[in-house]
């Protein structure tokens, strides 16, 4: 199925959870925070949250800024 | 030294020059930078992770344990966007201190003052400490104190600009204006901007491009906390009047005569 990841499109197994990509992406948990369809994913709730054909999943932490 | 503390946030802080992690040459350089500059809070951009994630961080760089992490809301066009901005910051570990920006123009970068109200009124309401980067118009920035902001973040000039307190006028009807600290955000160039912030009475200065721009931001680094410390001594040792004409320093009686 194709999900949204950070704006690009990712072909990823059906029924993965968000726990499961982070995972994947080897993406660091400190400091990181995940937003599903625009709706933030609280960390207690990554291995629950399934995502589907079609989501938007934007990850995020602090980058260089003003 | 012969200060009070800057309290934001329920913390307090001794240094009264906040410093941004964006546009280092590299983030070595940032974190030399910043050790040289005394500060105490570092300012962070919320983004997208590269992916994968595995790969060099800018937090590898800044000791979380001793720095206090400031996220804003760059980029933040409405309220809305800000909001849920400050939302993914505080779900990211970063507690509820924020650096509040609306953009209203993307070529100068002034903030959207209506939306910037409202966000301000929204997150405050729910707990979070807002200082919001502001204009330099002493009646929103009464407004952004009733609405709640922790402080008020008056800009000196446009974001990454250069040019200085463009309207110290109105920078000091602010500081008459409201009771939570005025921090002057965006606009500094060089030392002397900092220093004449710190001389009108702000109780703090935020910058980020006047030092990661420098030639040597290391050395600018140094030369700012040096100028944020000395214009604040400045102020607080309270400075002679300004007058047209000349009053002699030296005594006027006792002068030798040369004459015969």
């Amino acid at each position: 199925m194709l999900v949204t990841v950070n704006g690009k499109p990712m072909e990823l197994p059906e029924g993965i959870t968000i726990e499961a990509l982070l995972v994947r992406l080897e993406v660091p948990r400190q400091f990181t925070a995940v937003a599903l369809n625009r709706e933030i994913t609280p960390k207690a709730g990554y291995a629950a949250a399934v995502l589907h054909d079609g989501d938007k999943v934007e990850i995020v932490r602090p980058m260089g800024g003003g | 030294m012969y200060d009070t503390s800057l309290w934001l946030g329920g913390k307090e802080y001794t240094s009264r020059l906040i410093v941004g992690t964006g546009k280092y040459p590299s983030n070595e350089n940032m974190r030399e930078a910043i050790e040289a500059s005394g500060a105490q809070i570092v300012t962070v951009a919320i983004r997208r992770v590269n992916l994968p994630g595995q790969g060099e961080s800018l937090l590898d760089y800044i000791d979380t344990k001793r720095y206090t992490l400031l996220p804003n809301t760059a980029g933040c066009y409405t309220a809305d966007e800000a909001v849920r901005t400050c939302y993914l910051a505080r779900e990211a570990g970063l507690g509820t201190l924020v650096k509040l920006e609306v953009i209203g123009d993307a070529r100068t970068l002034f903030p959207d003052t209506i939306g910037l109200l409202e966000a301000t009124r929204t997150l405050a309401s729910e707990g979070f400490s807002v200082l919001p980067y502001t204009n330099d118009d002493p009646v929103l920035a009464k407004r952004l104190e009733d609405a709640g902001a922790a402080a008020v973040m008056p800009l000196g000039a446009p974001i990454g600009s250069g040019l200085g307190i463009r309207n110290p006028y109105n920078i000091k009807l602010i500081l008459e204006a409201v009771t939570v600290p005025v921090i002057v955000d965006a606009g500094v160039g060089t030392a002397s901007d900092a220093a004449i912030a710190m001389e009108l009475g702000c109780d703090g200065v935020l910058m980020n491009t006047a030092i990661a721009g420098a030639k040597d931001p290391v050395a600018m680094a140094t030369a700012m906390k040096l100028a944020v410390e000395g214009g604040r001594l400045a102020f607080k040792a309270g400075r002679i009047g300004k007058k047209l004409y000349a009053t002699a320093s030296s005594p006027i009686e006792g002068v030798p005569e040369w004459t015969s």
